[in-house]
């Protein structure tokens, strides 16, 4: 009667009609054979086996590069696994768009940054701020979720938006609150502690190159964070919530009060994301308004939505694609990697399906070469361009990257592409894979020419393009579960 | 008294531009039920369409047209392109997910909020546009107009309140008095049963979006006439409209209008009379004070769900 | 003993008056009908007795304590328990977690026990699930065995209606309301349901208040019978009486009917 079934196979009653579909409707094709086994095996592995094997690998990264710079995106990569988690609560769980989670992130860097700095001359030991500075995250998510109690989705997106805005404009602003400088305004606080234990400052830097000590703190946090969300999502408030999430009403005439399970989902997810402020605020021992802002809320909800909502293993995943990603993308090479990468990846991905992808392939390739020789036969200057880093080789010989960009190129050309790439969603069958050609060259032009010359926009024009393809085509991402909805 | 006037005209004038941007919230949300996060950067690219035409037909300072033209030409330039980019916007972003839950097209609009600010970033820089530059501050548009005591009524001022209210009213007349607005109002109150009625579903949300994205044109080009326009304004102004939708109940035009004027005289009042820089508090706390004790706000009406 | 009594309840949407000055008591052990022709106020009143809509008149007790203008969840936490016209079951939630999550009204392990798995977390957790067992058992071998961890969108419709009692059980209830249990099943699901409301009363010891439109059921389970027509009480009392009141009938099949009987 329990688990102990092998897979596939169930007792119960004899066959009738719905019991032959129950039993077959959730069958899995199961590749047969050691894949299979293999497979089988992975499935079985309890989740904590993973939340070790995953920290016991992070904590070697550091031995594999000595780099300040890759151990300080792995710790800012934590970071967002961090408020990921505490996102999923809120959006995941409890089926609230939370869209100023990311000024709860901001209240526990302030909080942090005021009672741990010389600005008032507060110098809180870590031991003591840390734990306050969650319990205050989790009154103002508790504060910010009441008016929640009587909206529905849209209305609440709207006040929590506010709030973000409002969290904004009072630390801007905060350099003259009747005469008192309680935020230091625009240019923010300084010269915040580093985490400390009694005597011993965990330094943030040495010689400065980023403390690797930090990131170890960070994967601390994090395990402890994973694991007591997890315990409270297996217990009867996270039943409670997923039954609020289904179903408010029925939820509620079933006993369970739903205003108060929207309220503490709110408080998790705002304590969380408090925990993980002072954590930044100690590290970059400074605190700007600007950082918590729109910007970063949809960085942290692509990377939710990506890894697949409700899933704390998936937001997980999330973060660790798109912090990366995005990092890279700061460097034109890189970029360029990552592009071509991305491309020939997915068509290799969607080949599957469709041997005929294979061939659209080749046809750009052969579509490039010759659009490349006949424009650089016509004036040399057109092919020109010089371009470094890696994969330069191939806008040199491939990519057509003129020497000199007029100006009216790179807004005709970028919205040429999004105008092609729509029409390519329109049509169907042959049409679409010879459509697809000119589209995949135009990108690649586009990518290198308009995109790479302006990374800061475009590393979020390509999140941006992500969230929206995911609503669209995955919108339970990555590792989320597939949810039936009752239209 | 003077401040009291100037605060009023200044109300107005802002809240004029509120109303357009909130007609164009409360219409899309009348029809499809869903909050267009995007609608403010469409009134950004409108206020940049606009800077186009100046430029294309201005130069550099003396414009080669009159300036009455000038500015027709500006509006309805900015109208059509903004029509065209909410027709796109719907299409391809929202429709897909009309059967979605209700949060999915939500966040798709999130994301084409932030696709179309990093996109017009890409393409313009953030550099801020401003007008002034074309000499417009000379131009009759600033000087002519009338004097209430020592407050100067500029015509540009004028222009945009009455222009905003003319365009409600005419919304509303086409909402309330013809087939096409029956259809409006058919398929916000019941999307399946309009269809099965009939009505050409997929035409009128169109039609709501073209709409919509036209008065978020013309409102970003009002605005930018008055102040300089970046590629980021569209995240605030957008926040502003649909607390103004929301105050004045959303999915009632006269309750845009009302909304988008109170939220006018909110923030041009406490910025005057307490201080700029907490005139987002106050907007904040008339919102939430709205959500709490009536949140269907002054027009709209009560949501009645059968159990 | 009365368990549930309700006083000159009066509810109008509008002008419109729903419920009209209704008076209605269920006493333990008892199973009550409530019938009469759509529109009769008869879900409205599952809903007042609920706490979703609140009276505009009237007093509803239960164990003589009020529960006007209690929050639904707290009445339900009292011991009232229902199931829905249309039924609402969580439908990505498997069948076990649906009767398990009942439960959270009368369990009490909270956030922080939960976080650090307490031994009192972990009993409370093995006895609500004992508790969801027992609930499903009752229904045969019909929601055991490896049906426990599909989700409930897998059911088939009648499955999904014994689920939805089996899940208003498990919140320990002292009345259970069901609203159209038999609603769109067959002659022998109607039968074994008809059976299966019995069975709660005489195994389960539940009181029950049903609204049913099928004659068949009604005339099978009830102790007493309470017909309504726009939202007012029109008979009350067995299932014979009510049946053949002149009202009742005029009320399902029109004046001329009635006349003629």
């Amino acid at each position: 009667m329990t688990d102990s079934t092998p897979h596939g196979m169930h007792e119960g009653p004899a066959v009738g009609q719905d019991e032959w579909v129950a039993r077959h409707a959730e069958r899995r094709i199961m590749p047969s054979g050691p894949l299979g086994t293999i497979e089988d095996r992975i499935r079985r592995v309890p989740w904590w086996a993973w939340l070790i094997l995953f920290l016991a690998a992070a904590s070697t990264l550091p031995a594999f590069s000595s780099s300040g710079y890759v151990r300080y995106v792995a710790f800012s990569t934590v970071l967002y696994m961090l408020l990921a988690l505490g996102l999923n609560v809120v959006v995941g769980w409890g089926g609230l768009l939370d869209l100023g989670f990311v000024a709860f992130y901001g209240i526990g860097a302030y909080a942090y940054a005021i009672l741990d700095s010389d600005k008032f001359g507060i110098h809180l030991p870590t031991l003591v701020s840390l734990p306050l500075i969650v319990v205050v995250g989790a009154i103002v998510g508790f504060l910010l979720g009441l008016p929640s109690r009587r909206l529905t989705g849209d209305y609440l997106a709207i006040v929590t938006l506010f709030f973000l805005q409002l969290f904004q404009t009072i630390t801007t602003n905060g350099d003259d609150a009747f005469g008192h400088n309680v935020t230091g305004g625009p240019n923010g606080i300084l010269r915040i502690d580093p985490f400390h234990l009694g005597k011993h400052d965990l330094v943030v830097q040495h010689q400065g190159i980023f403390a690797v000590s930090y990131f170890y703190v960070a994967l601390a946090f994090f395990a402890v964070v994973f694991v007591a969300l997890r315990f409270v999502n297996q217990s009867r408030t996270g039943r409670a919530w997923r039954s609020q999430r289904e179903d408010p009403l029925a939820a509620e005439a079933m006993g369970m009060p739903v205003n108060w399970l929207k309220l503490m989902s709110f408080s998790f997810g705002a304590a969380v994301a408090a925990l993980t402020g002072t954590l930044f605020a100690a590290q970059a021992a400074s605190v700007f308004p600007l950082t918590f802002y729109f910007v970063l809320l949809i960085i942290v909800y692509t990377m939710v939505i990506l890894g697949g909502s409700g899933s704390q293993a998936g937001v997980v995943a999330g973060a660790l694609i798109v912090s990366p990603l995005l990092e890279l993308l700061r460097d034109p090479g890189k970029s360029r990697v990552i592009f071509f990468v991305g491309l020939v990846g997915g068509l290799l991905l969607m080949s599957r399906r469709s041997r005929a992808l294979g061939m659209v392939a080749i046809a750009t390739l052969a579509f490039g070469f010759a659009v490349h020789e006949t424009l650089g036969a016509i004036d040399k200057s057109w092919i020109a361009g010089e371009h470094q880093g890696g994969f330069a080789g191939v806008t040199d010989h491939w990519v057509v990257a003129p020497a000199h960009l007029a100006r009216w190129i790179a807004p005709t050309s970028y919205i040429g592409l999004i105008a092609v790439v729509l029409l390519v969603t329109l049509v169907r069958g042959r049409t679409r894979l010879v459509l697809l050609v000119p589209t995949l060259y135009l990108a690649a032009f586009v990518w290198e020419n308009v995109m790479l010359a302006k990374p800061e926009p475009a590393r979020y024009i390509v999140l941006g393009v992500i969230l929206i393809a995911l609503m669209i085509l995955r919108p339970n991402g990555l590792l989320g579960e597939r949810r039936v909805e009752i239209v | 008294m003077d401040t009291f006037l100037q605060l009023t005209v200044d109300a107005l004038t802002l809240g004029s531009v509120y109303a357009l941007i909130a007609l164009g919230y409360t219409l899309v949300y009348g029809v499809l039920k869903l909050l267009n996060f995007a609608h403010g950067d469409v009134f950004m690219v409108g206020s940049f369409i606009g800077f186009g035409v100046l430029q294309l037909l201005g130069g550099t300072s003396k414009p080669v047209v009159p300036v009455w033209l000038l500015l027709v030409l500006m509006v309805l330039a900015a109208m059509v392109g903004c029509a065209v980019l909410g027709v796109v916007i719907e299409r391809f972003a929202y429709r897909p997910l009309r059967d979605a839950p209700r949060i999915a097209p939500l966040i798709s609009a999130l994301g084409v909020s932030f696709f179309l600010a990093n996109s017009m970033q890409l393409l313009f820089g953030a550099t801020p546009r401003n007008y002034n530059i074309f000499d417009l501050a000379n131009a009759s548009l600033y000087t002519n107009g009338f004097n209430i005591g020592n407050v100067h009524v500029a015509l540009l001022r004028i222009i945009t309140v009455v222009s905003a209210f003319v365009l409600m009213v005419l919304l509303w007349l086409l909402v309330n008095r013809t087939r096409t607005g029956k259809a409006m109002r058919a398929t916000s109150y019941d999307r399946e049963a309009a269809a099965m009625m009939g009505i050409d579903i997929d035409k009128v949300i169109v039609f709501t979006f073209v709409l919509g994205s036209a008065l978020a044109g013309a409102g970003g080009v009002l605005q930018s006439l008055r102040v300089p326009t970046t590629v980021a304004i569209g995240f605030v102004v957008g926040l502003k409209g649909f607390t103004a939708a929301v105050i004045g109940g959303i999915g009632s035009i006269p309750g845009a209008m009302a909304g988008g004027l109170i939220l006018g005289f909110a923030e041009s009042f406490s910025q005057g009379y307490i201080s700029t820089k907490w005139s987002d508090l106050i907007v904040f706390s008339i919102l939430i004070a709205f959500m709490i004790f009536r949140p269907q706000g002054l027009l709209g009406r009560a949501d009645i769900r059968k159990v | 003993m009365s368990i549930l009594a309700l006083k000159g309840v009066s509810l109008s949407f509008g002008g419109l008056k729903v419920v009209d000055s209704l008076d209605l008591q269920v006493n333990e052990g008892e199973i009550v009908s409530v019938i009469g022709p759509n529109g009769a106020g008869k879900t409205t009143l599952f809903n007042l007795i609920t706490g979703i809509y609140r009276p505009d008149e009237g007093e509803i007790t239960l164990d003589d304590q009020s529960i006007v203008g209690l929050q639904p969840h707290v009445i339900s936490q009292r011991g009232v328990s229902r199931t829905f016209q249309t039924l609402r079951l969580f439908l990505n939630m498997s069948v076990k977690e649906n009767v398990m999550a009942a439960a959270y009204g009368h369990t009490r392990a909270g956030v922080f026990r939960s976080m650090l798995r307490t031994p009192g977390m972990r009993r409370e957790e093995r006895e609500i699930e004992q508790l969801a067992q027992e609930r499903l058992a009752f229904f045969g071998k019909r929601l055991m065995g490896y049906r426990w961890d599909q989700p409930a969108y897998s059911l088939s419709y009648a499955n999904r209606r014994r689920l939805e009692i089996a899940r208003a059980t498990a919140t320990n209830p002292r009345i259970l309301l069901l609203d159209e249990p038999a609603a769109g099943m067959n002659p022998s699901e109607t039968h074994e349901i008809t059976e299966l409301i019995g069975e709660l009363r005489t195994e389960g010891g539940y009181t029950i208040l049903v609204i049913e439109h099928d004659m068949h059921v009604v005339e099978g389970i009830s102790d007493r019978v309470v017909a309504l027509d726009h939202g007012v009480k029109i008979a009350e009392g067995s299932f014979d009486a009510v049946a053949t009141n002149e009202k009742v009938v005029e009320a399902y099949l029109g004046l001329q009917t009635a006349a003629t009987k």
